[in-house]
């Protein structure tokens, strides 16, 4: 019963909720059974929210139980990436500078899972500030791939890429700042979205980079991710920066499986050279199975996406290092004194940063406090925003031509855990075809696209739409899932090596 | 704490000319905070109107208040300036624990408002146009209290508590164009600035505009170059002199302290000043460089304030009259002369008095009261006409109590002392202190015939048709009946007596 229950999809166990067939806190415990037999080796989770999340399932049994109109998704249990701020359980963004530290405010999108009824499970591991490809640079430690476990979950959302990969969980959230949903997503074998710039509130996401960052879904399914986004979606008086849409039709488009006439657009400069040859093939495999379906497959341009991770690494260390000023030791969270020499606040402040922070995250305050100081700035932090423009204009070109954009998620698939910790550069290159959505606002999706032949690994598969147009990621990576699945026969996660102890 | 060598002022000017700059923060006085919903409200324990915002805790994100951006453009337009169609906000980073985020969100390049003016009017009349640079929008920082040590500094400080109730009020600040040629009257002239910039934004009702609560700061730029040089000297500027009395002191004291300097063959520090109230001097602060590196770069978490020309046209319309067309209409319409109005609003009564007049008293009367019972009272007490006690409403009362015949000059003069000691309204301290003018007759009648029996020779010219020598005999009744008599009961009698016409 377990098994069938954390095999099951979000919309699946919705149905069965909704017939009583199931009870939300059955389906709640045989998660957090889940996470109990496998998440010593996984380590998706920096905190388990058992007393909560059966406490909110057992509410919507009794709510059911009295005939009480209910969202669809109430009693399906999701995970949240700790850099997203929730009443009652600790966040700590994997750094140790806000270990132990409770937030007295809920994000915006905790509540509306809350306003659905939704347990939460708990708190997903994650890149300290989310500031890596790798879930390495955790400060609790790395999350390990369900595929591999001596791989990396990619990152910086590994935690919850592995959860829902690792059945801990049938949905969780996660934030793209440079890829960091969609880049997981892609080394698990999962779905992942990156919503449009503003689609979803931020209010209560722990900001590395404001004017990059997105929360977004991540699922086994696409269905499920849409049925997620269409909770979390829409205006927020609290973030400025938050679209007026509310999002709608998201979950039909993904289940309407229909590519005829989609005109998808490959992307020259993001595949090829410097992709791996099984990634490629998988690539080439979908756009055939796209094509026979109907879609029509144009070459398009964006000569500009070259520069795009060079201008990436100024604009987000640059706000990076003005976001991250606020951990001081002050207000919250650690503080360190210096160990010698006179107590000053500045004195403080700087044993409790470089206490508290970890080697990458200095890194990018270095780099982001360099790139913004007087003298600099308009030949980097002006460029890149120039550069920003031109990718934009990319994008508005392509998608001139096409309705939805193609490409590989990721380069590779997942490498061993420590392979590229010690050399940044090569850890960075990862993103190179995740970070021009990011640059241009425009949203994205990472679906399973098939194992590598060289070494049996998920490769994912990246569609990115115009802004505000998230409801054709759903159309086309809905139909193309469909179609691989149809070949595979059945989900790619049901070849994926059996963890715990049902084995 | 050396003290500074300081020149003579008046040798100050024999060699250099003085270079005045301002930037004068005005907290407006909106109901919640420039980015938050928190209140914005002075006095309250410490740290109760903040919320997660305020505090700079993970996750959150600043909203701009809209009754904020709306001041902003009415302080803009009063001041005569250009208002930008679209504008944005700019991260100024620096670590302060009085900043909880660690930067401010100010503005940086792109002012909601810039290029005004504002004219100055002096003591003696003359105008003199001072250049508005830019006035933007920004927040405050929290209130640091720093404990033990010297002087109430952070530096050999115990410890510092922090009150973040203040962090995050919206500022404007307004910035002046370097302002040249004031030669001596500098110190004047930056008094009488600040005074009418106050006056602006409390007129516009955008802010309390106290300066003893920290409403209005001025931060003073001094420099001093040599008579006939274009290129600017060094500046000093001198933080958070916060009344106006000190504005006047600290540009004045910095002119002599930079002529020091200079005619000591040394060169002037680039840096921020003290000033101190108590000795009337300045102590050096932190140096300030032009190169001063805050990092500024636009806020990612806010989309530019797009300010409409109808927006701006409708707030333009809802602009009070600025006070000095104001100050020009009231003395056309109370006919006082120049050396009356000017008396008056450097008395500080302008105010009191169109409150009066509005209460229905003549405009002559109205000065007669505040200048002459009140503003010497109010300079015995060390405080301004307006917060003696006495209130536009109690001078009507009085007023009245006089016209009526029920006392007299003398007796309102008394009773105005009554009210200041607490004693009640006009009336309750007319009736308790016995105050009534004599208003039977027969007292009065006795009174004068004995003043007519005492100088038959005014009477005679009286009965003659010289009614003007009627003073002495009133006098006479006045001086018998101690004041306590209606003097111009007392005319009505003697003439009735007599048989003359009035």
């Amino acid at each position: 019963m377990t098994q069938e229950i954390i095999r099951s999809t979000a919309a699946q166990l919705a149905e069965k909720l909704a017939a009583k067939e199931l009870s939300a806190v059955e389906v709640t415990q045989a998660h957090l059974d889940r996470i109990a037999e496998v998440d010593g080796e996984v380590n998706a989770f920096l905190h388990v929210n058992t007393q909560e999340a059966l406490a909110v399932a057992a509410e919507v049994d009794a709510a059911r139980a009295q005939g009480e109109e209910l969202h669809a998704l109430a009693g399906v249990p999701i995970a949240v990436k700790d850099l997203i701020v929730t009443v009652g359980q600790p966040t700590t963004a994997a750094s140790k500078i806000l270990e132990g530290w409770h937030s007295p405010y809920d994000a915006t999108v905790v509540k509306k899972l809350r306003a659905a009824k939704m347990p939460i499970l708990g708190k997903t591991n994650l890149d300290e500030f989310a500031m890596g490809s790798s879930t390495e640079h955790s400060a609790y430690g790395p999350t390990r791939n369900p595929w591999d476990l001596d791989r990396i979950p990619g990152g910086s959302g590994g935690g919850s890429a592995a959860a829902v990969a690792a059945f801990e969980a049938p949905l969780a959230l996660g934030t793209d700042t440079g890829g960091s949903i969609r880049q997981p997503a892609s080394v698990t074998g999962s779905v992942g979205v990156k919503p449009t710039y503003g689609g979803v509130s931020r209010y209560g996401a722990i900001a590395m980079a404001s004017s990059l960052d997105q929360i977004g879904p991540v699922s086994r399914t696409v269905l499920d991710s849409a049925l997620l986004h269409e909770v979390i979606g829409g205006h927020d008086p609290y973030d400025s920066t938050s679209l007026q849409e509310s999002w709608t039709g998201l979950a039909a488009a993904a289940a309407s499986g229909d590519v005829k006439g989609l005109r998808i657009g490959i992307i020259k400069e993001l595949h090829g050279e410097g992709y791996q040859t099984g990634v490629e093939n998988r690539f080439n495999e979908s756009l055939e199975l796209l094509k026979a379906a109907g879609a029509e497959v144009v070459e398009v341009s964006c000569p500009n996406f070259q520069y795009a991770l060079g201008a990436y690494y100024l604009i987000m260390p640059s706000e990076a290092s003005s976001n991250l000023a606020k951990f001081d030791g002050v207000r919250f969270g650690l503080r360190a004194l210096p160990e010698d020499g006179p107590m000053t606040i500045e004195r403080v402040m700087g044993a409790t940063r470089a206490a508290g922070f970890g080697d990458e995250v200095k890194r990018r305050i270095i780099l982001g406090t360099y790139a913004l100081s007087a003298g600099y700035y308009d030949a980097y932090y002006g460029s890149a925003q120039k550069v920003r423009t031109l990718i934009q204009r990319d994008f508005d070109a392509a998608f001139a031509q096409a309705d939805v954009l193609i490409s590989p998620t990721a380069p590779t698939t997942a490498f061993k855990l420590g392979e590229k910790l010690n050399d940044p550069l090569a850890m960075y290159l990862n993103d190179v075809a995740t970070i021009p959505a990011n640059m241009a606002g425009v949203p994205g999706i990472s679906i399973p696209g098939g194992l590598a032949d060289e070494d049996g690994l998920p490769v994912g598969i990246q569609f990115l739409a115009p802004a505000r147009q998230d409801v054709r990621l759903y159309r086309a990576a809905g139909a193309l899932e469909k179609l691989l699945e149809e070949k595979w026969g059945g989900p790619l996660l049901a070849q994926a090596p059996v963890l715990g102890g049902a084995k | 704490m050396s003290t500074d060598e300081i020149l003579d002022y008046d040798s100050a000017f024999e060699k250099y000319e003085p270079v005045l700059g301002f930037e004068v923060h005005v907290e407006l006085n909106t109901k919640t905070k420039m980015f938050s919903s928190a209140p914005n409200e002075f006095g309250d324990d410490p740290n109760t109107n903040v919320n997660e915002v305020d505090l700079g805790l993970p996750g959150v994100l600043p909203v701009v208040n809209k009754a904020a951006v709306e001041s902003s453009i009415k302080i803009g337009l009063a001041l005569n300036c250009q208002i930008a169609e679209t504008c944005r906000f700019a991260r100024k980073n620096y670590f302060y624990p009085d900043t909880p985020k660690n930067f401010q969100t100010s503005q940086y390049d792109e002012p909601i408002a810039f290029d005004g003016y504002l004219d100055i009017e002096l003591e003696d009349g003359e105008v003199f146009r001072v250049e508005i640079e830019r006035a933007h929008m920004e927040e405050d920082a929290g209130k640091l209290t720093h404990m033990g040590g010297a002087a109430g500094r952070i530096q050999g400080a115990d410890y510092s508590l922090v009150d973040y109730n203040r962090a995050g009020v919206p500022l404007v600040e307004i910035v002046t164009k370097p302002i040249v040629g004031a030669g001596k009257r500098a110190p004047e002239l930056a008094k009488a600035y600040v005074a009418a910039v106050r006056e602006i934004v409390k007129n516009l009702g955008v802010s309390d505009a106290r300066m003893e609560r920290g409403n209005v700061r001025c931060d003073a730029n001094v420099s001093l170059r040599p008579i006939g040089q274009e290129k600017f000297g060094t500046r000093s500027e001198t933080k958070n002199v916060n009344s106006l009395r000190a504005v006047e002191h600290a540009v004045r004291y910095e002119i002599q302290r930079h002529g020091a300097v200079l005619e000591s063959g040394e060169k002037v520090v680039q840096e921020t000043r003290h000033w101190h109230e108590d000795t009337r001097t300045t102590t050096s602060g932190r140096p300030k460089s032009d190169a001063d590196d805050y990092r500024y770069f636009p806020e990612p978490d806010l989309v530019p304030v797009v300010a409409s020309r109808e927006w701006v046209e409708e707030l333009r319309a809802t602009l009070p009259e600025p006070p000095a067309e104001h100050r020009k209409r009231l003395k056309a319409a109370w006919g006082y002369s120049d050396l009356e109005f000017r008396d008056v609003v450097n008395a500080g009564v302008m105010d009191l008095i169109e409150e009066t007049v509005a209460a229905g008293l003549k405009p002559s009367a109205a000065r007669k009261w505040w200048m002459g019972e009140v503003v010497g009272r109010a300079k015995v007490a060390e405080v301004d006409p307006g917060e003696l006690g006495i209130t536009p409403d109690v001078i009507v009362q009085v007023n009245g109590l006089v016209e009526a015949g029920k006392i007299n000059n003398k007796m309102a003069s008394e009773v105005l002392d009554g009210v200041l000691a607490g004693e009640g309204t006009p009336e309750e301290v007319v009736a308790a202190r016995g105050l009534a003018v004599v208003s039977d007759d027969g007292p009065l009648l006795e009174a004068i015939d004995a003043a007519l029996a005492a100088q038959p020779d005014v009477a005679e010219k009286i009965r003659g048709g010289k009614v003007q020598a009627i003073g002495a005999i009133v006098g006479g009744v006045m001086k018998a009946t101690r004041g306590q008599a209606d003097a111009g009961r007392v005319r009505e009698l003697i003439l009735e007596k007599l048989g003359v016409e009035g």
